[in-house]
């Protein structure tokens, strides 16, 4: 990973960090690896994060990405005792969530102000 | 049957996929539908098709579009699989596996799904919808 150009944007706003996405789509096995390996240092420096990944602009996102949000998720909810929320979803990625039923695990709001305003 | 090994090679495909799309107008949600499948397919070709197989060893791509449906062949040069033994991801216990849904989004997104080749050819057919269903 290093030298090679960050995939995500990090904006924190008070206690909770968003991060969104440099990548229309998300399918490429290498990009997915470096996006799970820079949101997870993000989350290791935190004691119990509040994480926000705001899928703005994103139009495709494979199973393999789906499988680094629930490794992001475990660490997250089990290992830190922390919260993450998912938003801005596009109808069509948001159906892959429904068929994977994987939108009863992750909580999804329709847009940031939404998900910022769920946080405990 | 094109020969494709890497990244790239993959995008080509899929350009070439969605490109021949396009010349049939299928609707957005079609595209996405057959990108997703031809993504999930090849990448679990190489995964789980060709683990412990050279990284050179090319996966076999396919595909025939016409104006009412598209059909894509994806052959690996593994042994094969049984498609029946795959967990479901969506049970409880499996849910938070970080793997497993590919061939459910194939299944799920396109028409007709076969196997042949003991699991190592997946078969798979997009039946455009009628207009007023698109």
């Amino acid at each position: 990973m290093a030298g090679s150009e960050s995939r995500i944007k990090v904006k924190r706003d008070g206690s909770i960090i968003e991060v969104s996405f440099r990548d229309r789509n998300i399918l490429d096995e290498a990009n997915i690896q470096q996006i799970e390996e820079e949101i997870r240092a993000i989350i290791d420096t935190e004691e119990q994060p509040r994480l926000l990944i705001n899928f703005t602009d994103v139009d495709h996102l494979s199973s393999a990405a789906l499988g680094k949000l629930i490794t992001i998720h475990n660490r997250i909810r089990n290992g830190k005792k922390g919260q993450l929320r998912l938003c801005n979803i596009d109808p069509q990625i948001l159906q892959v969530f429904v068929i994977t039923k994987l939108n009863k695990l992750f909580e999804i709001h329709e847009d940031a102000e939404k998900a910022r305003a769920s946080f405990k | 049957m094109t020969p494709i090994n890497s990244r790239s090679e993959i995008d080509r495909v899929e350009a070439a996929v969605l490109a021949a799309l396009d010349r049939f107008a299928y609707p957005e949600a079609s595209r996405f539908a057959i990108r997703l499948a031809l993504e999930e397919g090849l990448v679990n070709a190489f995964l789980h098709g060709h683990r412990g197989l050279p990284p050179e060893e090319p996966v076999e791509v396919s595909f025939r579009v016409g104006p009412s449906s598209a059909t894509i062949s994806i052959s690996d040069q593994g042994p094969g699989y049984n498609p029946g033994s795959v967990p479901d991801p969506t049970a409880e216990e499996n849910i938070e596996l970080p793997s497993g849904r590919g061939l459910m989004l194939i299944r799920s997104f396109m028409s007709e799904v076969r196997h042949e080749k003991n699991g190592a050819c997946l078969i798979m057919r997009y039946d455009r919808p009628p207009p007023d269903a698109a």
